[in-house]
């Protein structure tokens, strides 16, 4: 069997991250182990590769392996997310690894796998293909979440993960079946034309539909299917959790809204309601929840996990308004600009988080903050500007994000949305202000016993990127705005 | 010629099996089985579905589904291990150092 050049072309971003996988894992064991940061630099060097291929290539739309695969500017626009947030993990990862001691060549390898499952999912026009970029993503994950193999708590992390990851993934594998068994294809456009035949009452679509919603429930960490989140997050090294929040949330994100719009954009008006009641349950657990807890990695899952409803947000207004296209343009939109400042500024959070240590031992309790601002006045400021960014507090693009989402419930005739979303970020104003207040107002621990940041000048540019990310676009976001206009879904 | 509502009915109690499995049984290893239950129930559906539609698409489905609950199946048995080792336990209660 042979496949047409044209089609090996389209992939080549792709073929390029698992070539580079493939390469870390076999130059590994040749590779001494001071010098495990080539490894590190190769996989940037990959990276920077696939960006400058996906740009040259943004506008167009081609389809590739009889539509399996499709290259538009929407999977354009979160493969470009995706280099980023990989990239920044890796820079991350370098300082982190070494103080954390395990500096291991292959976490490279896995980071760029799942990297490429995830690049496989946001270019999938066919369930198949959303299935093994899901499933190669998550692998890769449960791998990654147990990689401090000598700690319990990364193991533990990893073997939840992976029973709840395996159990949601068979729920949406399911829910696949029941779609191929209602439209003989599992291509999303061949579902879309047996949607509007087959109407919106018809049972097993109905039921294929709320397995879909579980199985991706589970990935972007939305309620009632986030328990897993929180022990996840806290045990998984801090490098691997940040990646996980921020690539694998977006990723989901991107999957979850072709399937739903492309595939089964005729059942709006059923699907729309679901989405609400799941935004109401996420806004109101994640940051209710965030606000008791002690571990800073904890609140931050919380975080993620409300960060996933006011996503929501603008995905309910895109199923609430089936005829007025522009209003769903705009909702949709506004939770890609809403992903991709959230990417800033919870990878930057994590940064933190990542370099804060005594002893070789991590500092992930929110009282281990108290008096940063006197020993570290840098980091300290930098905290305080992605804390500030989360809560939505203007000029820091999290309030941007947070603007465009409710502008669009608003324009939809979901004005009560809107105000129910503005009393959540009230809410979490709480806990992410708890923090600044323990940096800033608090009084350091016994002096000499206090934690110390383990930096690097490549941490440094990196947090330095996040910190312009979030300053850059709170004050000039029509860049990215229009940025993500123009990459908005072709609805049908 | 055997109806198809036959063999979705058989898929669909595989699958409630597996389902009920993983959220009763406290083993990981049987709640690892259960889920490979839930596959294989799936499995059922493209096959039985393939042959309605004279169609192969989920027969391909198979293939892809069955390569992926192989590589499932390896990374949760290393992960389990390496628990063991750590615990000498695979009692899924006993995994309690972060709760909420």
């Amino acid at each position: 069997m042979t496949f047409p050049l044209s089609d090996l072309v389209a992939i080549l971003p792709e073929l390029i991250v698992i070539g580079a996988a493939c390469l870390v894992f076999a130059l590994d064991p040749l590779t001494p182990p001071s010098r495990k940061d080539w490894l590190a630099w190769f996989s940037v060097a990959a990276l920077a590769a696939c960006a400058y291929l996906t740009i040259s290539r943004m506008g167009t739309s081609v389809s590739a392996f009889s539509d399996l695969v499709i290259l538009d500017p929407f999977a354009g626009f979160w493969k470009l997310l995706l280099y980023g947030v990989t990239g920044f993990t890796i820079l991350l990862s370098l300082a982190y690894l070494k103080a954390a001691r395990l500096n291991l060549g292959e976490y490279y390898g896995f980071i760029l796998l799942s990297l490429a499952g995830m690049m496989v999912m946001v270019s999938a026009a066919d369930l198949l293909t959303i299935y093994l970029g899901m499933e190669l993503m998550s692998l890769s994950l449960y791998v990654l979440a147990g990689f401090k193999r000598f700690e319990a708590r990364s193991l533990e992390a990893a073997a939840k993960y992976f029973v709840l990851g395996a159990f949601s993934s068979g729920i949406m594998l399911y829910g696949i079946s029941l779609l191929y068994g209602v439209s003989g294809s599992t291509r999303l456009s061949a579902i879309a034309v047996a949607v509007t035949t087959r109407g919106l009452d018809d049972p097993m679509l109905t039921l294929a539909m709320i397995l879909l919603i579980v199985g991706f429930g589970f990935k972007i960490a939305a309620v009632p299917f986030h328990m897993w989140t929180p022990d996840v997050y806290e045990g998984s090294p801090t490098s691997v959790t940040a990646f996980m929040a921020v690539a694998s949330k977006a990723a989901s994100f991107a999957a979850f809204l072709r399937v739903f719009l492309e595939g089964l954009g005729g059942l709006k008006a059923n699907w729309y309601v679901l989405f609400l009641i799941l935004c109401l349950a996420t806004l109101a657990l994640g940051n209710v929840v965030a606000i008791v807890q002690t571990n800073i990695k904890r609140m931050l899952a919380y975080s993620s996990i409300a960060n996933a409803g006011y996503a929501l947000i603008g995905v309910v207004v895109s199923g609430y308004v089936p005829a007025d296209r522009a209003a769903q343009a705009f909702g949709l939109s506004s939770v890609m600009l809403y992903l991709v400042i959230y990417s800033f500024m919870t990878l930057g959070a994590f940064a933190v988080i990542a370099m804060l240590r005594k002893d070789g031992v991590e500092g992930d309790e929110i009282d281990d903050y108290a008096g940063l601002a006197k020993r570290q006045p840098v980091a300290a400021f930098l905290m305080l500007a992605f804390m500030a960014s989360l809560a939505g507090i203007p000029p820091t693009a999290g309030f941007i994000g947070k603007f465009y989402l409710f502008m669009a419930a608003v324009k939809a005739d979901l004005a009560w949305l809107a105000v129910v979303g503005v009393l959540f970020a009230a809410v979490s104003a709480y806990y992410y202000l708890r923090v600044v207040m323990v940096m800033y107002m608090r009084e350091p621990e016994a002096a000499g016993a206090e934690f110390r940041l383990v930096t690097s000048p490549v941490l440094a540019v990196a947090l330095a990127c996040a910190f312009a990310g979030v300053l850059v676009f709170g004050l000039y976001p029509n860049p990215l705005v229009s940025f993500a206009t123009q990459a908005v879904l072709v609805l049908r | 010629m055997i109806p198809i509502s036959y063999y979705v009915t058989l898929s669909a109690i595989v699958f409630i099996t597996g389902v009920v499995g993983v959220l009763i049984r406290r083993n990981i290893i049987i709640i690892l089985l259960s889920i490979e239950l839930m596959l294989n129930a799936t499995n059922i559906n493209f096959v039985a579905f393939s042959n309605h539609f004279h169609n192969v698409a989920g027969q391909v489905f198979v293939f892809f589904a069955l390569t992926v609950a192989a590589a499932e199946v390896a990374v949760g048995l290393a992960i389990i291990i390496a628990l063991y080792r750590s615990k000498s336990s695979i009692n899924v209660d006993e995994f309690q150092l972060m709760k909420w």
